[in-house]
């Protein structure tokens, strides 16, 4: 686990500067672009962006556009607005609720779930205590065990308490992530300096006192990681909700519109001709938020993947 | 586990007390009672009994539960090589410093690793879709037969470039950010010695890239063994191609939910847990064991 070493603060912090580092690269002297290179991988870029403005552009469409208008340029009357609305007042206007029902979830699990790890992830680089070593390493085999396999004795665990159908039966699991503690104890080893900590507790601080006020501001990025991670794992969850809940209005999106999409695949009678433009802009509204937050804070992500994937 | 940093403090454990609590719960308690129901049979008559170890028995000559565990291991097989291959090529383009507008490249590959896979694969069912995709309205202009995505014979290829879309770039991510981490005066070493940017990347890029690749492997072990969304919901659109045991994780599911065999269920997800452990084992031991002394 600890065999490779490299400078340890180095990593964290050579990587956390990286994407703001326009300055010369390696591998070439500045100035040496290579246009073949370049347009190879813009090809490869429209591979990954072409669904996304298939959805974008559809999601301007009637059904009827849909289906008689060619699928990558916008039909001759477009309607992202009625769309929009139609999609907000569908159902009783169910989908808002969809949106802030996710919203819910994945804040308080990515929220909990960061606070969680980086309180553990602490006490397991900073402290030296009995069961360490063990308890460290039997949650660092969990994070192979899959969330699908717990997912079933989890629901009925949850049937016998009766937390089936109801907002914890997301939020709870989402809450332990092995792979964000992990990250968190690696993180906490190179970013919170013993001498800090050693100078607080002279002053006579206590130690939740030190956690609050040093800690914490010292782990941030990778707080900011594990709650960036979290917050997609809870978003785009689908298992897990679909097996816990049987409430409409307690659906995430994900829930929610795999089940309109059902309904516009087999609807037959009329229902089902609008359904399907509305499968496709509450699709497109469902990723608007999660895109924003991954480019707004790509500094921060980056970094805590890579103090993840470095060190092992 | 550096041993200087860390002393004898009574604030140790509770600082992790709450996270071993949950964890606990929610990941030691269901594993300990999927076990538990797993040794259990509901029959017909005289309610339920313990049997043993028979659920196992009968999972392990399961044909559905073979058909569907072969189908993820094909998929596992073809599908994490190329996608693993692609952001290895990607992040060592990306590192090569050869790239105009590469923070664009780079973030435009990422972002569909933010797309909720329900919305991933509803978008590419339509997009592979006879009726109005536009793959169908393509050969349609050019008067070709329009490709069979949504096929017996296509699917598998189908969802793992479902898959390959969503995840290409969070691994890229992984890559590409160890690659930043490689000290520089190994580059002008190599420079020195007269090294070509392909010998760099061969001697120097892709040893220091052997735990990121490990990582990054396991987690693809993890996420292929466990395939669920993408052939769930689109066995909605291809009812007659996807059946119920298409996957493991699909036959789990419908074992628990569709034919309410709770206790065979716990026993098919317990042994589908315990492989993903075994093979993910198995790589990381192949993996140290090639790490250079």
């Amino acid at each position: 686990m600890t065999t490779t070493t490299p400078p340890a603060t180095g990593v964290v912090r050579t990587t956390a500067q990286a994407p703001k580092a326009p300055k010369r690269r390696r591998g070439g002297p500045a100035g040496r672009r290579s246009t073949p290179l370049t347009i190879a991988m813009l090809a490869v870029l429209a591979y990954f962006l072409l669904p996304l403005l298939w959805l974008l552009i559809a999601s301007t469409k009637s059904t009827q556009d849909l289906i008689n208008s060619f699928g990558l340029w916008f039909s001759d009357t477009p309607q992202l607005l009625t769309n929009i609305r139609d999609t907000f007042t569908q159902d009783d206007g169910v989908f808002l609720h969809w949106l802030l029902n996710t919203l819910l979830y994945a804040g308080v699990s990515a929220v909990g779930a960061a606070v969680l790890a980086a309180a553990a992830g602490y006490g397991f680089a900073k402290f030296r205590f009995r069961g360490n070593g063990a308890a460290f390493n039997l949650v660092l085999g969990a994070v192979m065990v899959p969330a699908t396999a717990l997912a079933i004795p989890t629901y009925l665990l949850f049937a016998k308490v009766g937390l089936v159908n109801t907002p914890w039966a997301i939020i709870l699991p989402s809450l332990v992530s092995p792979f964000g503690l992990y990250l968190m104890r690696v993180y906490a080893q190179d970013a919170v300096p013993d001498s800090i900590l050693e100078a607080a507790r002279m002053d006579g601080a206590g130690e939740f006192r030190i956690f609050l006020q040093i800690v914490l501001r010292l782990l941030a990025p990778g707080l900011v990681t594990v709650l960036l991670f979290t917050l997609v794992a809870t978003w785009n969850n689908y298992f897990l909700p679909l097996i816990m809940l049987n409430d409409p209005d307690l659906y995430p999106i994900t829930v929610g519109l795999s089940s309109w999409a059902a309904q516009a695949q087999n609807g037959g009678a009329g229902a089902s001709s609008d359904m399907l433009a509305l499968v496709v802009t509450g699709s497109m509204i469902s990723v608007v938020p999660l895109v924003v937050a991954f480019v707004l804070l790509q500094r921060y992500w980056q970094s805590g993947l890579a103090t993840g994937g470095v060190k092992q | 586990m550096a041993k200087h940093l860390a002393r004898p403090r009574s604030a140790g454990p509770l600082f992790i007390a709450p996270f071993m609590v949950l964890f606990l719960l929610l990941f030691l308690a269901p594993l300990g009672y999927a076990a538990y129901l797993s040794l259990f049979q509901e029959k017909l008559v005289g309610g339920t009994s313990f049997v043993g170890l028979e659920n196992y028995l009968t999972a392990v000559k399961d044909p559905q539960l073979r058909e569907g565990v072969i189908r993820v291991a094909t998929f596992f097989v073809i599908q994490v090589p190329v996608m693993l291959l692609l952001a290895l090529l990607f992040a060592l383009a990306l590192d090569s410093g050869l790239l105009r507008l590469s923070r664009v490249i780079r973030l435009g590959i990422f972002v569909p690793y933010a797309v909720p896979s329900v919305v991933a694969t509803l978008m590419w069912g339509y997009l592979y879709g006879p009726d109005f995709g536009p793959f169908a309205q393509l050969s349609d202009k050019l008067s070709l037969p329009a490709p069979h995505f949504l096929t017996d014979s296509w699917m598998l290829g189908s969802l793992a470039n479902i898959v390959t879309w969503e995840f290409v770039g969070y691994n890229m991510i992984i890559l590409y950010a160890a690659l930043r981490t490689i000290p520089h005066d190994l580059y002008e070493a190599a420079a020195l010695d007269g090294a070509g940017a392909w010998r760099v990347a061969w001697s120097i890029k892709l040893p220091a890239l052997r735990p990121a690749l490990t990582l990054t492997l396991l987690f693809s072990v993890i996420g292929s063994f466990q395939l669920f969304n993408e052939p769930n919901l689109l066995m909605k659109i291809v009812p007659d191609v996807i059946d119920s045991s298409y996957t493991a994780n699909l036959y789990a599911y419908t074992l628990a939910f569709t034919s309410q065999q709770i206790n065979y269920a716990a026993a098919v997800s317990f042994l589908l847990g315990l492989l993903i452990v075994i093979i993910s084992y198995a790589f990381l031991l192949t993996a140290n064991r090639r790490r250079p002394a």
